[in-house]
């Protein structure tokens, strides 16, 4: 028997938990399946619960907050109202506290309605990575709703991202901001392709585009659809910067989709090409998928 | 000879039951995914690492701060979207470090606590970053202005978490 000195133990021990970590490391390098890694569904079995249970906190907080205590302010500067008038401002601001909410899901049931050919699914955002680097975040909606691996996620304004990881009843998805992800993109004026890709910041970059191309700032971007994942011709974003660069211009994109407020989001349960102008959508379309085109539900 | 006062640095090991050091870190790490829905700029913040860095101060045991840091990091990498083991290997590097450190100088005061705590995040991104750039021949950048600025605020964190974690220590 080896006997390991007691000061060494340690160093022992740390030599052998990162051989383990890196030959973990790998394994995945080796076979990279499709399939969710065990220790990532019990991680997130044991974490969503009590995450959708803090949304569902804030959001009654919130709601509680801006109907009444935010209101408390205002009532004393307005003593001389009469009672009848202070019940109305206060059921008046409890509806403006549930406007904001409201317009949002009339934004995408306005969108889910302009393309009813395209099966989709609403979804609430409860969570984010907890991996600082990487810009993901956990959606109420999985495998149970019809939703697959690498399927498209967007709001009204735009691409979001797509599906990375899919459980019972939660989602995994990485923005287009990550600096894993990427879109077949195009400029909407010129029809220029060029792959979008996430920096791991707030901006993107467009790459591969000539320097003799011209390419301006303000410039609209759509997906081409050549990447299999997000249909043609939706928002990726808007161009932001753009300079010369060897061998190729280096474009800077402010995504479409506000993705610093996200909370609800629609998952694309198809491939199927969006139109722009729903009178002119083909009625005979076959959704891959029911589509269950509801808002996201409460917690 | 003549008798000269001997000097003796006492350096006190504390102790926490299990389940707070179990209830402190799942709270960070459930803190640290859902904190950035309402705070995106909050994403700045390393809870994980916080607490990894905490217990490894406070317990002065390189085996169990190692321990700590790769259970930790394993957790957090299940978390997000990267391959598991890159947080891990990061945290248990950390845990270690950082246990080894408080075995041998006072890790109570403020001051060293937020010189620490900035030092080690530091150290900690460096060794996410090595290994991206090793084992995955990823092209990252050691150093960036955001690396500073969040070793910044995490160190200041620290100065006003840490006093409210030393509540958590058993009498000794």
């Amino acid at each position: 028997m080896l006997a390991v000195p007691g000061r060494h133990r340690s160093l022992a021990l740390l030599g052998a938990v990162l051989l383990a970590q890196v030959l973990l490391l790998a394994v995945q390098i080796r076979r990279d399946t499709q399939r969710v890694r065990l220790i990532r569904v019990w991680a997130v079995g044991a974490v969503t619960p009590f995450e959708r249970a803090g949304t569902w906190s804030i959001t009654k907080v919130r709601d509680t907050w801006n109907g009444y205590f935010a209101l408390v302010h205002t009532h004393r500067d307005d003593q001389a109202m009469k009672a009848e008038m202070d019940r109305l401002k206060i059921q008046n601001a409890e509806l403006q506290s549930q406007s904001a909410e409201a317009q949002r899901y009339a934004a995408m049931l306005g969108f889910i309605n302009e393309h009813t050919e395209v099966p989709m699914v609403a979804a609430r955002v409860f969570a984010a990575s907890a991996d600082s680097t990487s810009h993901t975040f956990y959606i109420n909606r999985g495998e149970h709703e019809g939703i697959r691996r690498d399927m498209a996620v967007i709001t009204a304004d735009g691409v979001v991202g797509k599906v990375l990881y899919v459980y019972g009843h939660v989602s995994n998805v990485l923005e287009i901001t990550d600096r894993d992800s990427g879109v077949g993109a195009l400029l909407a004026d010129s029809r220029i392709q060029g792959p979008v890709g996430g920096t791991g910041e707030p901006l993107m970059v467009m790459k591969y585009v000539s320097n003799d191309d011209d390419v301006k700032v303000g410039q609209q971007i759509l997906t081409s659809g050549q990447d299999q994942i997000f249909p043609k011709d939706l928002p990726v974003g808007t161009i932001t910067e753009v300079k010369p660069g060897t061998p190729f211009k280096l474009i800077r994109v402010k995504p479409a989709a506000h993705l610093d407020q996200l909370e609800e989001v629609m998952v694309l349960l198809t491939r199927q090409e969006l139109t722009t102008k729903p009178s002119a959508a083909p009625a005979s379309t076959t959704p891959d998928v029911p589509a269950p085109t509801t808002p996201p539900a409460k917690h | 000879m003549p008798d000269y006062p001997q000097t003796e640095t006492h350096i006190e090991v504390h102790k926490f039951r299990v389940w707070a050091v179990v209830a402190v870190a799942a709270a960070a790490l459930l803190l640290q995914s859902f904190i950035p829905v309402y705070f995106p700029r909050l994403r700045i913040l390393e809870l994980p690492l916080l607490i990894t860095l905490y217990f490894g101060f406070s317990q002065r045991n390189p085996s169990s701060g190692l321990l700590l840091g790769m259970v930790i990091g394993l957790v957090q990498d299940s978390l997000g979207s990267s391959i598991i083991g890159l947080y891990g290997i990061a945290k248990t590097v950390t845990g270690f470090l950082a246990s080894s450190f408080g075995s041998r100088i006072d890790v109570d005061n403020p001051l060293s606590r937020f010189g620490l705590t900035a030092g080690f995040f530091i150290i900690h991104q460096g060794t996410y970053v090595l290994t991206r750039r090793l084992l995955l021949g990823e092209s990252e950048v050691f150093f960036t202005s955001h690396l500073a600025i969040a070793a910044g605020v995490n160190a200041a964190l620290a100065a006003l978490l840490f006093p409210l974690l030393d509540k958590l220590r058993l009498p000794s």
